[in-house]
């Protein structure tokens, strides 16, 4: 009686932390990836659900089976259900279980095809998208803006309803850049640029992390993405230009080093810094086409 | 001369951490006793005869099976101490190196040298008896598989007291693994305890393949072969094809370190993607490795236990194999973000998907097989169950994490550790723990007792999902893996706070296992039967323990599920004196466990970069190869009157 009482307190431990977790966890707020706030995690958010719901479909009904089978096929004296201990085979039922699979993987698939398309061009036509070039470094982001010519380190801002293409790097062991409510990652690595399209509807401060572990400060590689309105951007970036200090080739050396850094801001970084950290790390081996997202054409011949 | 020594001691042993240094003492303790007991009863002679040199493929499942357990405990303390790293926010208990290590040592572990031990601890209990052989096809050869992994696990394990441990993850992607991030000796470590285990995992794939397609006794067509034996003869041809690439990848790594080349850094025109691919192109088939033969297990025990033959048998067959050669067309799905074009991540996502099909099918098939049958729910039909509900959720999120698009927001996120947990633990370990339960009073002789049973099951399974379903949600909240700690910020306290103690939950699940094995030992039911489940295949024809020579006469079949047949039929499973014959058997040799030996020194100087260790280690082992390819009297006669008296002690003889 009592190990009864024991094994029913487990249970009962088990009941109230599923019900702690349906409580504590699921305020959507927290539920980052499925709370978009761009064009690009939007996409992917109707895909997760798709996968969901056609993953239901199966998984459900199957689950229910299951509990059907089980409580009318017990071995106990007096089942009077039928029993067909040859029974093996079934020509109709098999065609029926590859057969709804292979459906709902096909309806899945294409949808899959036309998203992997989708991410890799600019979420908007209508509007000229802005260059941020990302490089990670030990154990810190590195930001530049190509066409403003400012730099930060470890946030970013941009600019509300303008696609971000971010060229992505990595100047130390090979990170990913993850902003999760803006759409997925992508990896930065060493002697290569990656492209990622980006883009916030609305301003507000987005959390962002390296999502592939780099040792030991690896658990703090965190930025925030701060979107604005184009107008407050502007002017960010002219504060930046008007108090910030001008990255040298020695403040970059430091930035290399292993460890940690706070938030910083620079007016100006040397010339083509990206390009050649590139091509010190062996971008020379690797001619990738300039206009296109992937590595598709990339020459690796050498 | 005593600080140059003590500065050598203070890199050599790990120091620093006090968990470390109770490591040392638990280790020492241990060993201690260890040493104490064969002195004390005098064993050790009778060590050396009966195992250490053993070729009875039988008695090299049992090995394989402890160690993969001791593997189990050890990984199970390495996730218990990583959970309570991360059980509230900002928790000082590890320091970030010491948090990668180990989770670096605990996937290696668990599938290295934990799944993959205890999958071929089962193969070697069951496939012979299963098709009904006296042995593997190579005995000699399946003794140095088995010491090969046990000194490669060895020389892995060493790293956390001597050198330090690889903290760049269990699949060490450069350029983090490389000499400049990871200067230590951690890597070297990982490279060698992974090359020795890992020609054993080769060899095994050989033997079985061969022992599988030479050696079905008479009358056994390949489409009569009980599941178990089809999934057993899929896995070992993908590791047939797996492990190697994996040898060549490690290799390279190794020179890089070693020598200083430039495979894998962008440096001198190398590349990591290369590395990322070849690693990869091993990975996923690995995972396909240590599921197939546990959906083999499920196939036998769903089917005995419903008393029905096996639902489909030939689509079981077909998914099977379908599934291993699929298994080779998926790797990219690990790296979708890193930059291949968007038809070469539509092709991947395509073909991870299908996979789902003819899993989805076995699922179908296996209910299929309960519908109208009689079904008893023994512990291992018990794991099969709990299975069913937990791979179909994890085969779902892994349709989820195929569908490339989304798979930008899943990739190194908390979510996708919950994903394979649930196909790893609810498909890998459920299995071979049925399996376990399934073939042990084939091993032993004896039941495990259902109570004790029962607690560890429940623990389990609610400790399971206690533990991994909070981390579907972490990962849609944004958190990564393979991170040490957090702040309060993000909101994850809660769910990390429960998903540890879901991992507590299932430590004392196996708390109890083990309690269970050692209460079962004395005073588990004693099956004299040699048939305990009312079986239907080979293996259940014969005394258990089974007598070392397997089968004193070797059984004809015709068809399927042969042994059901003959109980059907009222026949008997007695044996005419006037059959036997003596039986030509394999001799044990020492050689194997040597030579294994000395491809552990070899290993540990190539890791500390020593020459004279490395040229004593290949001496010997070269040593070993001469010695047996000289040896002659290789073999023996196990004579007549020794089988009858074997076979009439079980009453077996008419
Ligand atoms: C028994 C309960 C288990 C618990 C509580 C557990 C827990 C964990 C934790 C906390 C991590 C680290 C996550 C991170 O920070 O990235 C991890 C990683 C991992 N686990 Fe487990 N685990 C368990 C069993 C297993 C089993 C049975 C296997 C394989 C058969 C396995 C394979 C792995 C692998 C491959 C990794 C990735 C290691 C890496 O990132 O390099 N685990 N596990
Ligand atoms: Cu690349
Ligand atoms: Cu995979």
């Amino acid at each position: 009686m009592k190990k009864r009482g024991l094994l029913n307190g487990i249970k009962a431990a088990g009941l109230v932390a599923f019900a702690a977790f349906f409580l504590s966890g699921c305020s959507s707020d927290q539920l980052i990836v499925l709370d978009p706030k761009g064009p690009v995690g939007r996409t992917e958010l109707h895909l997760i659900y798709l996968s969901v719901l056609l993953c239901a479909i199966v998984v459900i009904p199957v689950l229910a089976i299951l509990v059907y089978i089980l409580v009318r096929y017990r071995d106990k004296p007096g089942n009077k259900a039928l029993y067909q201990p040859k029974w093996d085979d079934s020509k109709v039922l098999e065609v029926i279980w590859w057969g709804i699979p292979i459906v709902i993987i096909g309806i899945l698939g294409v949808y899959t095809v036309k998203g992997v398309h989708t991410l890799t061009k600019p979420p908007v036509k209508n509007v000229n998208p802005i260059t941020i070039q990302v490089t990670s470094l030990d154990w810190k982001w590195l930001f530049e803006y190509p066409d403003q010519g400012v730099a930060t380190v470890n946030y970013v801002e941009i600019p509300a309803g303008v696609p971000v293409q971010f060229e992505l790097t990595a100047d130390g062991p090979m990170n990913s850049f993850w902003v999760p409510q803006l759409g997925g990652q992508e990896y930065t690595m060493p002697g290569m640029a990656m492209r990622l399209w980006l883009q916030a509807d609305q301003p507000g401060t987005y959390f962002g992390s390296g999502a592939n572990f780099t040792g030991e400060g690896f658990a703090h590689m965190r930025f925030n993405v701060i979107a604005k309105p184009q107008s407050e951007f502007n002017q960010w970036v002219k504060h930046v230009k008007d108090t910030a200090p001008a990255m040298t080739n020695d403040d970059y050396a430091k930035l290399k080093k292993q460890g940690l850094s706070h938030v910083k801001s620079y007016s100006s970084y040397p010339e083509a810094r990206f390009r050649k950290v590139i091509d010190k790390n062996g971008g020379q081996y690797m001619n990738m086409d300039q206009n296109k997202n992937d590595m598709s054409n990339m020459d690796m011949k050498h | 001369m005593l600080d140059n020594l003590k500065d050598f001691a203070s890199h050599f042993f790990v120091t620093g951490d006090p968990l470390i240094y109770g490591a040392d003492v638990a280790i020492g303790l241990t060993m201690a006793a260890i040493i104490f007991v064969l002195f004390y009863f005098k064993k050790w002679g009778w060590l050396w005869r009966e195992w250490l040199t053993t070729v009875d493929h039988k008695k090299i499942g049992i090995m394989y099976i402890i160690a993969s357990l001791l593997m189990l405990f050890r990984g199970g303390v390495d996730a218990l101490l990583m959970r309570a790293q991360l059980a509230l926010p900002n928790i000082h208990f590890l320091q970030s190196e010491h948090y990668n290590e180990i989770f670096t040592t605990h996937g290696t572990i668990m599938i290295l040298f934990m799944a993959m031990p205890l999958m071929f601890g089962l193969f070697n209990i069951a496939v012979p008896l299963q098709i009904g052989a006296r042995d593997v096809a190579y005995p000699f050869l399946n003794a140095l598989s088995f010491w090969m992994f046990f000194f490669g696990a060895m020389l892995f394990n060493l790293s956390f007291v001597i050198g330090g441990s690889p903290a760049a993850g269990w699949l060490a992607y450069p350029p983090l693994s490389e000499l400049t991030t990871s200067p230590g000796v951690g890597e070297n470590f990982y490279i060698w305890g992974i090359q020795l285990s890992g020609v054993g995992s080769l060899a095994s794939g050989i033997n079985f393949t061969v022992t599988i397609l030479k050696m079905r006794t008479k009358g056994m067509k390949l489409m009569d072969m009980p599941l178990f034996s089809w999934s057993v003869l899929a896995s070992c041809l993908t590791i047939l094809l797996a492990f190697p690439v994996l040898t060549v990848t490690l290799a390279l790594l190794f020179i890089d370190r070693f020598a200083g080349a430039h495979f894998f850094t962008m440096l001198h025109g190398g590349n990591p993607m290369m590395y990322v691919n070849l690693i990869w192109m091993w990975g996923h088939p690995e995972v396909y490795i240590v599921v197939l033969p546990a959906f083999g297990i499920y196939s036998e025990v769903v089917s005995t236990f419903s008393k029905k033959k096996i639902f489909g048998y030939k689509s079981m067959v077909f998914s099977l194999m379908i599934i291993s050669v699929l298994g080779y067309f998926t790797w990219v799905h690990h790296f979708f973000t890193m930059g291949a074009s968007a038809n070469v991540n539509a092709f991947f996502a395509i073909t991870t998907m299908a996979i789902a099909i003819p899993t989805g099918v076995k699922i179908f098939n296996w209910l299929f097989t309960m519908f109208r049958g009689r079904i008893r729910i023994t512990q291992p039909m018990l794991w099969t169950l709990a299975f069913i509900p937990t791979f179909l959720v994890g085969g779902a999120t892994g349709v989820m994490l195929a569908v490339a698009p989304a798979d930008y927001q899943y990739h190194n996120s908390y979510f996708l550790i919950a994903h394979f947990h649930q196909t790893l633990i609810g498909g890998v370990v459920f299995g071979y723990l049925a399996g376990l339960y399934y073939w042990w009073p084939k091993m032993f002789g004896f039941k495990l007792n259902v109570k004790l049973g029962l607690w560890a099951f429940w623990l389990w399974n609610i400790g399971f999902y206690v533990c991994f379903m909070p981390q579907y949600a972490l990962g849609f909240m944004g958190m990564t893996r393979r991170v040490y700690t957090y702040g309060w910020d993000m909101g994850w306290a809660p769910l990390n706070l429960i998903s540890s103690i879901g991992a507590v939950f299932m430590g004392i699940g196996f708390i109890f296992q083990v309690w269970q094995i050692l209460y079962s030992i004395k005073y588990g039911e004693r099956d004299t039967t040699g048939d305990p489940w009312d079986g239907h295949t080979l293996e259940w024809s014969i005394p258990s323990p089974a007598p070392e020579y397997n089968f004193a006469v070797l059984p004809e079949v015709k068809g399927r599920d042969d042994f059901w047949r003959r109980k059907e039929e009222g026949l008997d499973n007695k044996i005419k004196e006037k059959d036997l014959k003596p039986i030509h058997m394999p001799k044990n040799s020492g050689i194997p466990f040597i030579m294994s030996a000395f491809w552990f020194v070899a290993g540990f100087g190539f890791t500390f970069g020593w020459t004279w260790m490395i040229v004593i280690g290949l001496a010997g082992v070269a040593g070993c190869m001469l010695a047996r390819s000289f040896s002659k009297n290789n073999d023996y006669y196990i004579p007549v009157e020794q089988i009858r008296k074997t076979e009439s002690k079980y009453g077996r003889l008419v």
